[in-house]
């Protein structure tokens, strides 16, 4: 099969090598080669920290149509140890948009590499898994051997505690209105603080480390636990914080990492998929109303189902409708629950944004409940 | 929901513009779908060409006229217990709730299955639309009607300029305009009030320019709702979708608009409670988030089988399942088997579809594209970049330009290509190209054409591409740069002055071959089990190769005129009997409203263009040894696939069936007419010609009138009667390529009973499952001919000798497979008029009046297995004890500027078939179906050519002893009174006396024409207008007075006494009559 004299090369650990040109940032970058079949929202993919040490590989194949603007980041900056796509597009048209995406990537020093046969490499992920991979911009043959030397020993997300590098490190406060939410930061993504406060509520963001004690002081009428990136069995003393609210039955939400974190700190496990959910199709029925909803995913980890408490009131409230992996997690009277998708989409379907509706519905009747324990005693 | 027993499915009848082949895939799925969950299928469709029709897709196969009253005769005899009214496009939902608003589905108890009468209400209906949008707060675009300035002005203090003005009722919309000021909106209001016949227009917010976005949507009955595809048109708001060149999935929009329509859609849905597929319709400011609903379609359409090729979702098989109470979340993904319906299809590539339009056809019509839709097909490509995707839909459009190299020589005047960049026509894509390669910025490009600048700078990478190949080098990197890019061998051969030879070597010696990816609904995240492929120069490749006995199928592209669904029939015919037989079946098309292109019709489909190329990687892909182990079936794909035969045949490829060279030697003019004397076996006195002198000549020695053709197109294109030198000059001149490579053929016009026979050879016999005769004399293309089985015209000593000629000339031309053969009886001798090595329109109708499984046959013979061993014999087959007549169906009124008079050319877009068990009956019903009849108690209008009139006399009689009202042209009314019947006079002189004779077509005082035009080129003139306002009034325009004399005849005897029952049923019923 000829293949023209591309001048980068995505090499994965197992030795298959991927060639393509260089679009982004003139580097070499380690990482986790995913792949995610959403096909609108490359700048959201790019500034969601749960993607972070992740080299991404998006499966639709024109990427870059309408460049980049200033209100589609997700978070302070970008995420991904690079981007591998078949098509680029370096002559975007839209509205909106502020460059393209290769002068993003240059900006941010994010390798990416255009040309690549995606669909073979997606189907290469998806037998043999997830791997550790070196993302190079040049390279000749005569240096393949040796970034697949390298891409054995490949750095992955796996390997450290990645929330650390992506959580903010201070307060931060967003909105003034009723209820107050503490937003544990793992990796958050703006557009669930937006989903809250467009609701009228105020969240103050704080880092992944904070103590529960600090926490509680802040006064929350109810905690929300971000999505984020990594193994949730890496993120220190996050589900100990977790599992110190859900005791003080202060309302929880838990979104992604957040839904892991607290599946940790109920004493269930979590366990690696072969190759992850990503993508904006997922549909995912629920146990409640019996209905599926289309979702945004995002995440390599799942939570066991046959690890989670039942005998203490634990359930699981969603499924995967394909794979039949746990989705939700509910308590039968604990005002918790949790989702391992993204209900703010971002990209991706909104069909699940009414979850923002249910937490604060939940606060609320947490409030009146409490008020009428005051009122009577 | 119990699930129902006996489900009645509705078809949508003939093929016309905005309802093709895409019901027939939709219903045929709808029916295996149903069938698959026990549930009994009554089918009624007046289509004979369609799969769905066969007698194995559903329980119970009617082929009768689509009304009402038909409808409540079969649920009379049949008591279905369901009726599912979204499946046969907007004929099968009309006649759904004319059913429930007569009370005939609450008579029998039937159920409406799926969206409810209410919701479809809710769709359809302007106003209560428009309620329901402002319910859940949807955005709509308001519009008023209006009938003074006043009234106008008032309308915009809220609607911001520019509006655009509608005049009601006006023919072909005139009089109406977009209005930029207030001064300009008084001017067109009050000249439009003045063009409108009601004195009303109706004023709109201009959002021309905006983008127009669709999105496939399904819901289930527990309000599970996906999204299967989102579509975006290139051409912006303003022309019809149907028009519109479409890109899947979307391309320039962010996810931010594309989830806030999707979410819109959505909501619209849930709030409408459609159970089942549906489509709505945006338009989006290119500049801002601001977007209106257009419209929603509740019901599938051809939007969602374009949608379900484009992704692999099979939209109609899961509506159809919806309907009858399943949900999303408990049907699987038939592709993935593993995943379930309920999920949104992830595309990894890019989808090009581009509409087939009839301009080729008919070269008057005006070609701008509105909101009237004017193609009869479409075409789609898919590849894993936009400029690939494009080119290879262009290539498969078979038209106009092969490839975007093309350019109208009229187009060197820049005012003239401005003019074709800014009014939508079906030429605009090219006059991008041309105007890229001129020079012109992108961005003034973007502007003129209204294609957003993504798409123009995606195009521009083609036009930029070329100079590069042209300018260097030919190197591996260059081709393979051309072929990621969709440019075909020969386009590179072009623009690189070398033999496309050459460049077939340097890509096969470089191996840059094309790869097959799937179509899994997933992007491969999920393992998939479709053999539906694409093809693209990428780097793996996901089809290897079949193994043990296998076949190609060679569709027959979009529907065309002259080229219709029938072939798409036989091509689904064609893979299922080589799967019967052991083979494994590969088909190629490029059409995605067809049965073909259903992943499950054969064991592997190629979607890709049909030109020599692409064919041909297909075999070097799946080939062993050599590429003719797998040989090729061309018979049943029309003239696409027959045009194949001789570019792949020199490149070692195989055909199963009849030979090359008896492809050649039916085409070959001057071989033929050898062939034919040996046999002796007459034809008409002709010869082929170089020069207008010879043309003359040739056409003296004949005597006039004369048939012209050009030589190097069939299927009647620019054929021509024609009945003086002058004309025969005029001709020549006008409407032909003449040059010596490309002579023309002049050929003696015989008037007599054309008679078509199909016919089935194996080498050693010849099985004729029928003869039919055409009403009309031969001089009507027979396309557009009423067909009659059995000939009932003809003397069995003239059945003897079409029987013997037929198979002398099968057997000796070497036919194997099927041959249609045309025949003309003229003063008692039988003439050869055509033959055709190939399968012919008339190949579905008479496999199901007779019985005979032609195509079955066909395939098993190609494949070596003789009519004897398939348990048949040769010679005719027993007559059936019944007649069928084969009606031609137009789509004239959406043809702004087209002839509606027949001739030699085709003309009509589809076909209905009325089966009974006499002529008169019969004849009836195809009428009903057709649309054609004018029924007892109307008022006709006559404009007859003088020849005519003494033919007409019997027919006059009947018409007023049915109580119809007669109306007539000056010369004919003159007749009708010395014959002494009553007529009242209309004047032809338009606008010189009152009534004249298109006041009373327009006013609605008649329902019926029947206009012969003689001659004379003033008569022509003068009958173009009748029957233009005919037609465009949507009433019944007959203009053959052998069609008009049956029409009458048909009624006058059959009126509603005619029998409706199963197909089947006909074949056996034993009639006192023969």
């Amino acid at each position: 099969m000829y293949s023209s004299e591309r001048s980068g090369a995505l090499v994965l650990a197992d030795g298959r090598v991927f060639r393509g040109d260089s679009f982004g940032s003139e580097t070499d970058v380690e990482g986790e080669v995913v792949f995610t079949t959403t096909m609108t929202g490359y700048q959201e993919v790019a500034t969601d920290p749960s993607f972070r040490g992740q080299i991404v590989c998006m499966t639709y194949p024109l990427i870059g149509n309408y460049g980049v603007n200033d209100e589609d980041d997700q978070s302070r900056e970008p995420w991904i140890a690079g981007m591998i796509v078949r098509e680029y597009c370096d002559e975007p048209n839209y509205w909106r948009s502020k460059s393209t995406l290769g002068e993003y990537f240059k900006l941010h020093g994010i390798p990416a590499l255009t040309g690549v046969d995606t669909r073979a490499l997606t189907r290469h992920v998806r037998n043999q898994g997830a791997m550790p991979a070196v993302l190079a911009s040049h390279v000749d043959d005569d240096g393949l051997p040796g970034l697949i030397q390298r891409a054995q020993h490949a750095w992955t997300p796996a390997d450290e505690d990645v929330v650390a590098g992506v959580s903010v490190g201070d307060i931060t406060e967003y909105g003034s209105g009723e209820p107050h939410i503490v937003l544990i930061d793992c990796g958050v993504k703006r557009h669930i603080i937006d989903s809250l406060t467009n609701r009228g509520a105020k969240v103050t963001v704080v880092p992944f480390s904070m103590p529960a004690s600090e926490i509680m002081a802040l006064k929350p009428d109810g905690v929300l636990t971000s999505p984020g990136p990594g193994d949730p069995e890496n993120v220190d003393g996050t589900a100990e914080t977790v599992g110190a609210i859900v005791q003080s039955e202060v309302p929880y939400f838990g979104v992604c990492l957040g839904h892991q974190l607290l599946s940790l700190a109920i004493g269930a496990s979590t366990s690696k998929l072969k190759f992850g959910h990503r993508g904006g199709n997922h549909p995912v029925k629920s146990l409640d109303d019996g209905l599926v909803r289309i979702t945004a995913q995002n995440h390599g980890y799942q939570v066991d189902a046959s690890s989670i408490p039942t005998e203490l009131g634990w359930r699981v409230s969603e499924i995967n409708l394909n794979d039949g992996s746990v989705e939700g997690l509910a308590h039968e009277r604990l005002p918790v629950f949790s989702v391992q998708y993204h209900p703010e989409g971002s990209p991706g379907p909104k069909d699940s944004d009414h979850l923002f509706d249910r937490f604060l519905e939940m606060i609320d009747a947490r409030k009146n409940q409490a008020r009428e324990v005051g009122a009577t005693s | 929901m119990t699930q129902p027993r006996r489900v009645l499915v509705i078809g949508s009848g003939p093929i016309v513009i905005g309802q093709a082949a895409e019901f027939d895939y939709a219903g045929t799925q709808a029916c295996r779908a149903l069938r698959e969950e026990g549930i009994e299928t009554i089918l009624v469709n007046s289509n004979p060409a369609t799969i769905m029709t066969d007698e194995d897709v559903a329980d119970v196969v009617y082929i009768e006229p689509l009304t009402a009253e038909v409808l409540r005769r079969v649920i009379m005899r049949e008591r279905p217990d369901g009726l599912l009214p979204t499946l046969g496009g907007q004929t099968g939902l009309n006649l759904a709730v004319e059913l429930a608003e007569l009370g005939i589905l609450e008579q029998y108890n039937v159920t409406l299955l799926g969206t409810s009468l209410e919701t479809i209400k809710a769709a359809e209906d302007r106003q209560l639309f428009k309620e329901t949008l402002e319910e859940i707060g949807e955005p709509y675009l308001d519009s008023a009607v209006v009938r003074s300035t006043r009234e106008a002005r008032e309308f915009a203090v809220d609607h911001p300029l520019p509006l655009i003005i509608r005049p009601a009722y006006t023919l072909g919309g005139t009089g109406g305009g977009t209005a930029h000021s207030l001064d300009e909106l008084d001017q067109i209001v009050t000249s439009g009030i003045q063009a409108s016949p009601i004195n009303q227009v109706l004023v709109e917010r201009s959002i021309a320019g905006w983008k127009e976005l669709e999105y496939e949507v399904i819901r289930d009955g527990n309000d599970n709702v996906i999204t299967v595809c989102n579509m975006e048109n290139i051409d912006p708001m303003g022309v019809h979708t149907g028009d519109s060149i479409v890109v899947a999935p979307t391309q320039t929009l962010s996810d931010r608009e594309y989830q806030e329509l999707r979410t819109s859609a959505i909501a619209i849905i849930r709030k409408l409670g459609v159970e089942g597929g549906c489509n709505v319709q945006f338009a989006l400011d290119p500049e801002s988030f601001q977007y209106y609903v257009i419209e929603v379609n509740p019901r599938v359409s051809r939007s969602s089988a374009l949608a379900s090729k484009a992704t692999g979702y099979p939209i109609a098989r899961v509506a159809a399942k919806i309907a009858i109470g399943k949900t999303l979340d408990e049907l699987r993904n038939a592709v993935t088997r593993e995943t379930m319906a309920a999920f949104e299809p992830a595309l990894d590539y890019c989808v090009v579809k581009i509409p087939r339009w009839p301009f080729d056809k008919f070269r008057l019509a005006d070609r701008t594209l509105g909101t009237q839709m004017k193609a009869t097909g479409e075409v789609m490509a898919i590849d894993r970049s936009f400029p690939a995707a494009l080119q290879k839909a262009v290539r498969a459009l078979e038209a106009t330009g092969a490839d975007l190299a093309w350019e109208d020589p009229a187009w060197r005047d820049e005012d003239v290509l401005l003019d074709h960049l800014r009014r939508p026509t079906d030429l605009r894509l090219w006059a991008v190209t041309t105007a890229l390669r001129r020079g012109w910025t992108r961005e003034r490009v973007s502007e003129e054409s209204g294609y957003d600048l993504w798409f123009v700078h995606q195009i521009a990478r083609i036009t930029d591409f070329e100079p590069v190949v042209s300018g260097s080098e030919l190197g591996e990197k260059v081709v393979y740069e051309a072929k990621r890019l969709g440019f075909s061998d020969r386009r590179i051969a072009e623009l690189a002055g070398v033999d496309v030879e050459e460049i077939r070597t340097i890509r096969y010696e470089a191996g840059i071959i094309p790869t097959y990816k799937m179509v899994d609904t997933c992007a491969a995240e999920f393992e998939a089990y479709t053999p539906y492929y694409y093809s693209c120069y990428d780097e793996e490749d996901e089809a290897p190769p079949l193994d043990g006995k296998r076949a190609l199928v060679v569709g027959s592209g979009p529907i065309r005129i002259g080229q219709g669904i029938e072939f798409d029939y036989c091509s689904v015919q064609a893979a299922q009997s080589l799967h019967s037989s052991g083979y494994k079946s590969i088909l190629v098309n490029s059409n995605p409203e067809t049965v073909s292109t259903d992943f499950d019709t054969s064991d592997r489909l190629y979607f890709e263009s049909l030109d020599d190329e692409s064919v041909f990687e297909i075999l070097r892909h799946e080939r062993g040894e050599s590429v003719a182990d797998v040989p090729m079936i061309l018979q049943f794909g029309g003239q696409t696939a027959i045009n194949l035969a001789e570019p792949l045949s020199d490149r070692g490829a195989a055909m199963l069936g009849s030979s090359l060279s008896t492809v050649d030697l039916a085409e070959d003019r001057e071989r033929f007419e050898d062939f034919l004397s040996r046999l002796g076996i007459p034809q008409p006195d002709g010869e082929a010609v170089t020069s207008l002198e010879d043309a003359i000549r040739v056409a003296d020695e004949i005597g006039y009138p004369v048939l012209v053709r050009p030589s190097y197109v069939l299927g009647g294109r620019a054929m021509e009667v024609v009945h003086s030198s002058n004309h025969l000059a005029r001709y020549l001149a006008s409407s032909v390529d003449f040059s010596p490579e490309r002579p023309v053929l002049i050929d003696r016009y015989l008037e007599g009973k054309e008679v078509e026979v199909d016919a089935i050879c194996d080498g050693e016999e010849v099985l004729i499952p029928g003869v039919m005769e055409h009403i009309e004399r031969a001089g009507v293309h027979s396309g557009d001919s009423f067909a009659v089985y059995p000939g009932f015209n003809l003397f069995p000593a003239e059945v003897d000798t079409l029987i013997e000629y037929t198979t002398r000339i099968a057997l000796e031309l070497g036919v194997v497979g099927v041959v249609n053969i045309q025949y003309v009886i003229h003063g008692g001798r039988i003439y050869v008029l055509e033959v055709n090595p190939r399968s012919s329109r008339t190949v579905p109708f008479l496999s199901k009046v007779t019985g005979v499984p032609m195509i079955e046959l066909a395939t098993k013979a190609m494949l070596g297995i003789s009519l004897k061993e398939q348990g048949y014999e040769g010679g005719l087959w027993p007559r059936m004890p019944l007649v069928a007549v084969k009606a031609p169906v137009f789509s004239m009124a959406k043809l702004r500027g087209v002839e509606p008079n027949l001739g030699p050319e085709m003309k009509s877009t589809g076909e209905v078939m009325g089966i009974d068990i006499d002529f008169a009956p019969a004849f009836y019903k195809a009428l009903l179906g057709s649309g054609l009849s004018f029924g007892p108690g109307s008022s006709v209008l006559l404009s007859l050519a003088e020849s005519d009139k003494r033919h007409a006399v019997e027919m006059i009689d009947h018409l007023v002893r049915m109580g119809c009202s007669i109306y007539a042209t000056e010369g004919t009314a003159e007749r009708i009174e010395q014959e002494g019947m009553p007529v009242r006079m209309v004047t032809k002189r338009i606008g010189m006396g009152e009534p004249d004779v298109l006041d009373v077509i327009l006013d609605g005082t008649v329902s019926g024409v029947v206009n012969t035009p003689g001659h004379s080129e003033s008569e022509v003139l003068d009958g173009f207008r009748i029957r233009r306002a005919a037609v465009e009034k949507g009433i019944s325009c007959i203009t053959s007075i052998d069609t008009a004399r049956a029409v009458v005849e048909a009624m006058w005897k059959a009126s509603e006494a005619f029998t409706v029952q199963p197909l089947p049923d006909y074949r056996k019923v034993v009639s006192v009559k023969y």
